[in-house]
Formats: C-alpha cells, structure tokens, sequence
C-alpha cells in the first residue's frame, strides 16, 4: 500500500482512539467527583496531566476548574488534544484516504465528527457530561465493529489497528500513572473506603471493573495495576497491545515470532517480550512512574521507528498540503 | 398541483398532462401527499450530510466542504429518444478522437482547408510536446462528459465537450443511491436504465489502454489533493475501482517507468486516470512550477511505458474556437452529418462574424474559448450596458479569445420548492468512455439552477442537481393504490 495512505490510517486510528480515551477519563472523574466533599470535587487537573497536556492549559486557563478543565479537553479547538481536535483530525485522515476504506467506515467518521460539531456548538451542560461521553464511546466502538466486519484485514487494517493500539498502550500507562501518583500519596491511605471507590474508577475508565472482578476479586492497588499493565487477555491493558501490535506487525513486514526485519519491529518485540517477563513486583520494586516512564519513552521510539520504516517518502519533499494530519503523541 | 410551464418542461406538455414517458411516474407521484413529499427529501438531505458527500468551495479557509443541493425528483428522458443522444455522443467522441489524432500527425483536416491552420496555431490548449505521438489504441478521450442542453423549441443541443477533466460522475452514481433509498416506491416496477456499471466500465477503459508488455496492468487515480472541488470524486472513483489514490509525490519515475512509494517499496504504474490539468502533470516538460504533478513522467508516456487517460494535448479539441467546427470534423473524418446538433456559434476570430456579436451583445452569450466552469462568460441579456461595453473591449483586444452564442431558453423539471413544485432550468451531462469500445452511461449529470428563472446551473452558484432516469416507453404494470397508501 501507499506510504502515505498507511500514514492516514495509522493516525486516523490513533486520533479515533485518543478521543474515546479523554471521553472515559472525564466520564469516571465526573463520577468520582459526584456526592464527594470539596477536596475530591476539586480534582479535575489530573485529568490535564494525564493528556499530558498541562502547559498549553495553563497558557489558557487561570485556574484547573471543572468548567475549564472540561472545555480544554472537550471543545477546545486550541488544544491539539481536545475531543473536538482529536476527530477533526481523524476525519481530516480519513478523507484524505476515502478511496482506502469503506464507505461504511467513513460515514461512520463522519457522523461521529458532526455529533462532536453539533455537541461543540450547543456546549456540553457541565452539569451531567455522561451523555456526551457515553455518545463519544460508542461512536467509537461502532468504528470499530464497522471497520472489523466491512474491511478486508489486509495491510491497511493492519496499519489502523496498530495505530489503535500503541494510543491505547499509552493512554492506559497514563492513568495508571496518574492514579497511581494520586491514589497512594501515602502507605497510610490503603485500604480506606475511599480507595476502594478510587481504585474502581480507574478500572472503570477502562472499562475494566466487571474484567478486574472476574480475574482478581478484590480490589487491591497491586492487582488493580498488574491488571491494567500486564493482564494476558483484557483488551485495553497494555500487554495485551503490544501483543496484538505486534502480531499487525509481523503481518505486515511477514517477518515470523521471534525475528525482525526493521527497527520498529525490533523496539516493539523487544518491549512486548518484556512485559511477557515482568512481574507486578518488579515494577513496584522499580517504582511505578519510574517504570511507566520508561514505557513510555520506549513507546514513543517505538512510535517514531514506524514512521521511519513505512511512512517516510524514500525521496522527494512531503509538503503540507499532502502531509497527513498529524502531531506527536 | 399548481404548477406553470413556461417554455418546454421535460415532464409535462401541457400543466397536469404528462409527457406519455412520465405518465407512470406522476401516477406514482400523485399518490404521495406534500408532507411525505417534504419528508423524504429531507430524509435525502439528511443522508447526503451524513455520507459526507460534498465538493469543496474555493477562497475559503473554515467550512470549504459543502452539500451540493439535491432534489428529488428525477429528470426522466424516452429510452427512444436517448438511444439517438447515445448515437450522437458516439459518433462525436469517435470523430474528435480521429480529429486530435490527424491534428498532432499529418494535419490532414488542414491541409484540406476545413479547420484553419491559424486556428490551431493560436489554441492555448495546444501542446506541441504531443506533435507526432498516437496513444494506445488511437485514444485521446477515454473520459468525456458532453454537456447538453435542450432549448424551447424542444431540440437538443450539444453545449460544450468538456474532453479534459470532466467531473460529476460521482454525483450521478451517489445520487441514484440516494433516490433509491429516499424514494424506493416510485422506483418498484419502472424500468430505469441502470448505471451501476460505470466504475466497472471505466476500470477496462484504462486498463484497454495499458502499455502492451505488462501482464496485469496497475491503473491509479491521480488527484491535485484534498483542496481540489473534485476531490470527493476522486476517492470515489478510485474506491469504486478498486485502485490506489495517489497524489504526485506518492509518484516517482525512474528508467523510464512510473513507480509509487509503498510500504514495501516502488511498484510499477501502468495507467494514470490523471484528474490534473496538463499544465502541471510533469514539471520537466510542462509548467516547471508544478508540485503536484510527478517529474518525468511525459518521458515515460512518450515511451510507451505508461498510459495517461485522458491523453495531454486532448484540451485542443475542447477548445470552443474548435467546437464551432465539429459538425465538419464529423463530417471530415466519417463522412456522416453530425446526429447531435451544436448550438450556433459566432467566431470573433472571424472578422464578420465578431461584427455581428460586437453589434449584438445584448442578445449573445459571450464566452472565452479556453475557459470551463462558467468563468469569464458574458451574458448579454441580463449585464448591465458597462458589462457590455468591457466585453467590446475585451473582444476586440483579443477576439481569438472569444466565441458568442445566443441565449437559449433551458428546459425546466418540476423541482421541490419549499412545499411546491416548480419549474427549474436544467441541463444535461452524459458521461462518455472510449477505450477499445464506446460506453455511453444512460442518463448522466442532470444539473439544476435552484433560483427561480435562473439558468446558471453550476454548484457555485446556486445550482443542484437531480437523478436522471431513461426510462422504457412501455407502460409498466398498472399502479395498486393500496401499495402505496401507508
């Protein structure tokens, strides 16, 4: 396939999947903050930490509150990040590369893209964001559906579901992170009432509760984060990326387990096999955000490696008008 | 129905008496009250904003998509009368293929003192970089979409060839979509002409065309980029294809052959359905400027290696000094008289007939012979004395550059108008594909100028368009009311 059309792909997946994260993450923190006394309801900047995203917001906003955070994630046609920003960029791709994928797939895109515009001009009621969230999640769910059932799974699906992938990766190792800095700022908090809600919201975000109970029954800090990072099964833990990845990109290069044929595929193997042989321990021991950062550094080589191996023009300028949408992660 | 006819109504002969063609339709129609009527075409609305379907307006940075209006009711055409529109179309396609061919190599039809020389000399669409080439197969138009019109007196008119880049196809073929999902009842029993099969005829088009030492030839759809109007076409038509889209820079020439970047590599190109003007195809050997074209890929053509659909040089005959010609050319080249008429046109290169149009500006349509897309088109009747009075100026300045015409009266269909139906002028644009064979798609791009008594039909400017039906002359099977009354 064209090196430019696997570029649109990959970010248009990308940018579908980072959407539907920012969706989960105000969506739980919404909850969480409901019924709660002022010093929970107050915690909306983690949610700017965990796009990443805290200078741009404090460029443009005086202070973290609900109704700023919110928009800056929401509509908020200035960070590259928002919701808003975030399918632009995916139709943008998409439309760029209609010829490539299904008819289905692209009105779906764009359906979800003017369900976002038409949210974006009516405003989101601060009070109750679920709806919209709700709405966001399964617009890109049904993306999902839409494009397993009507795509032939061939190189372009390949190059989506990678790029689906490695934006989950990330944002699950972002909130576990996050939450985690959050949630045990000392030993002493373990165990109270109000971490078991904690714990379940970031498995919630993930969608991942009714999964963690099935596996782990209780709810302990350690399993909750063995779960997210290193669970062989549940599709948003960032195993389980890798590992399905991986298994797009030995499709793609035809290289077989165990080998490479280029540098991406020598990052993303060598990480993936990593987290095959990684307990919980050794992260905790190691430190968590010393481990996830590190992960992410990783993810990022991995990122940039791709575009070297299959996106890059062998020769000639790309110049911006034929340039797929796009910004780093 | 208070519906008034003014001039030809290609429904209606007379207010509520039907041409015997629609008798069936307006049956169906009548059964279907205004509110249902109302309803469905804004169900279509509704569905061609969510497909996406749009074109993109030029000069503006925010909201450059937009819906191109459809109406619902289809334009509908005798099956007798459009096998003598599809006869026509053949034989000019035919002849200006011949023409082309005959005006890059012996020059014949000069020599012979039919078309002048001076004619061809001044052409802007000239390319001298195509003097003693002869494409695959002899063809230079494998794409063409002849725009006609018909005038009061009920008699069809071939408005201009459009043998470059013509665009709308898509539009026809997402517009029967639409009208079959929207208004699938009027569809169940009448026998339309299907024109499905265009993506499928255009594939063996380009593939017929292909260089003869390839096996399993690469055919591609090359576009300017998101930004151009045609854009959504483009994807389409790839899509439909089932070929890559590529841009210039996914293109690359080396040796002599035409490669794309892929993700494993080069791989070989064989024919290009190039939807780029032929002054920016190759910066080596047209407009050095160009960023969208692909450097060295007329050597590449000149060699044999890969195919370019349509053939550059091809604009020479589309030029509207030249239209005035093509009754003789066909008669030149076929000895036939021409089926399909051309409206009548005064050449100011020609120095009496440019004193009659200068004498007559008020009556004439004035339009620049190398232009398309409605730019730079002098209506008489309607400007104003100072628009005149530029026009005389511009003529005489440069009178090669202009042809006039008079000013037709187009005919109308009943379109849906707020909750009535009105007449709205319309002209017609059947698509034409020449590889081996010529493919006439039945029907075609029916365009329509929404505002009343208006007959610029173009997108920019307050036009839609409608689906266009070639129906049987034979009755279908009686109407039961009953079907059709929930």
């Amino acid at each position: 396939m064209l090196s430019r059309v696997a570029d649109s792909v990959y970010w248009m997946a990308r940018y579908v999947e980072r959407a539907e994260n920012v969706a989960r993450f105000i969506d739980v923190n919404h909850n969480l903050t409901l019924g709660e006394g002022t010093t929970i309801a107050e915690q909306w900047a983690p949610l700017v930490s965990i796009t990443g995203d805290d200078e741009l917001f404090v460029e443009h906003y005086q202070d973290a509150s609900r109704e700023n955070v919110l928009q800056f994630l929401t509509f908020d046609q200035r960070n590259p990040n928002s919701i808003l920003s975030c399918i632009s960029f995916a139709r943008e791709n998409a439309r760029r590369i209609r010829e490539t994928i299904t008819a289905l797939m692209w009105q779906q895109i764009n359906e979800f893209y003017l369900l976002v515009n038409r949210a974006a001009r009516q405003g989101l009621s601060l009070a109750e964001p679920n709806d919209f969230c709700d709405a966001v999640k399964r617009a890109s769910h049904t993306l999902l559906g839409i494009t397993d059932a009507t795509m032939s799974h061939g190189e372009p699906w390949h190059f989506k579901r990678m790029g689906r992938l490695m934006e989950r990766a990330d944002k699950t190792s972002r909130i576990v992170d996050v939450q985690y800095f959050l949630l045990l700022p000392s030993a002493d908090d373990v165990g109270t009432t109000l971490d078991v809600v904690r714990w379940s919201a970031l498995l919630r975000s993930a969608s991942a509760l009714a999964m963690y109970r099935r596996e782990h029954g209780r709810i302990t800090p350690n399993q909750v984060a063995n779960f997210l990072i290193l669970d062989r099964h549940f599709p948003r833990s960032m195993r389980f990326c890798l590992m399905k990845a991986q298994d797009s990109m030995m499709q793609i290069t035809g290289s077989h387990g165990g080998t490479f044929s280029c540098r991406s595929e020598q990052h993303l193997g060598r990480l993936r096999t990593e987290l095959d042989y990684t307990s919980i321990d050794d992260i905790i021991r190691q430190g968590m955000h010393e481990y996830i950062d590190a992960f992410q550094t990783r993810l990022n080589e991995i990122g940039n490696a791709i575009h070297e191996d299959f996106f890059t023009l062998p020769q000639g300028s790309t110049d911006a008008t034929t340039a797929p949408v796009q910004q780093e992660a | 129905m208070n519906y008034c006819l003014a001039g030809y109504d290609e429904m209606f002969v007379a207010e509520g008496e039907p041409r015997p063609s629609c008798k069936d339709f307006f049956e169906r129609l009548s059964l279907i009250d205004d509110a249902e009527l109302r309803a469905r075409q804004q169900a279509a609305e509704l569905n061609l904003h969510n497909m996406g379907i749009t074109f993109n307006v030029y000069g503006h940075a925010d909201g450059t998509e937009k819906v191109w209006p459809f109406d619902l009711l289809p334009r509908i055409i005798d099956d007798r009368e459009w096998s003598r529109v599809e006869q026509g179309l053949k034989q000019r396609i035919h002849a200006l293929n011949l023409f082309i061919s005959d005006v890059y190599n012996d020059q014949k039809i000069i020599k012979d003192g039919v078309v002048p020389a001076e004619l061809m000399r001044t052409a802007s669409a000239y390319r001298r970089q195509m003097e003693g080439f002869t494409p695959p197969e002899g063809v230079w138009c494998h794409v063409s979409g002849v725009d006609l019109v018909r005038d009061e007196d009920g008699s069809i008119y071939v408005l201009e060839d459009n043998l470059r880049c013509p665009s709308g196809v898509s539009y026809v073929l997402e517009n029967r979509e639409l009208m079959k999902r929207a208004f699938a009842q009027v569809f169940d029993g009448v026998s339309v002409a299907p024109i499905e099969e265009y993506p499928e005829q255009l594939l063996q088009t380009l593939l017929d065309c292909a260089p003869a030492n390839t096996d399993s030839a690469t055919a591609v759809v090359l576009t300017p980029g998101i930004y151009n109007s045609a854009y959504f076409e483009h994807t389409f038509l790839a899509q439909q294809m089932g070929v890559e889209l590529v841009q210039g820079s996914d293109l690359v020439v080396e040796s002599g052959f035409v490669y794309m970047k892929t993700t494993h590599g080069l791989k070989r190109v064989d024919v290009i359905y190039r939807r780029i003007d032929d002054d920016f195809l190759d910066p080596a050997c047209f407009r050095e400027d160009s960023c969208l074209g692909v450097k060295g890929l007329m050597e590449a053509y000149r060699l044999g290696n890969v195919a370019l659909a349509n053939a550059p040089g091809t604009g020479i005959a589309d030029d509207k000094a030249v239209y005035a010609y093509v009754p003789q050319i066909i008669k030149y080249y076929l000895n036939e008289e021409a089926i399909l008429d051309n409206v009548p046109t005064y050449l100011c290169s020609d120095e009496k007939q440019c004193e009659y149009v200068l004498s007559h500006l008020h009556e004439l349509v004035v339009k620049p012979t190398n232009e398309s897309g409605g730019y730079g088109i002098l209506m008489g009747p309607q400007a104003t004395q100072e628009e005149r009075d530029a026009y005389v100026g511009l003529i005489c300045s440069n009178p090669r550059n202009y042809i006039a015409q008079p000013m037709l009266r187009l005919s109308t269909v009943p379109t849906l108008i707020d909750d009535s139906l009105q007449p709205r002028h319309v002209d017609l644009r059947p698509f034409v594909l020449c590889g081996k064979e010529i493919y006439v798609m039945p029907g075609g791009l029916t365009r329509v100028a929404l505002n009343e008594g208006s007959m610029v039909v173009n997108s920019s400017q307050g036009g839609g368009s409608k689906d266009t039906w070639v129906l049987k002359h034979h009755r279908g099977a009686p109407l039961d009311p009953c079907c059709h009354s929930n």
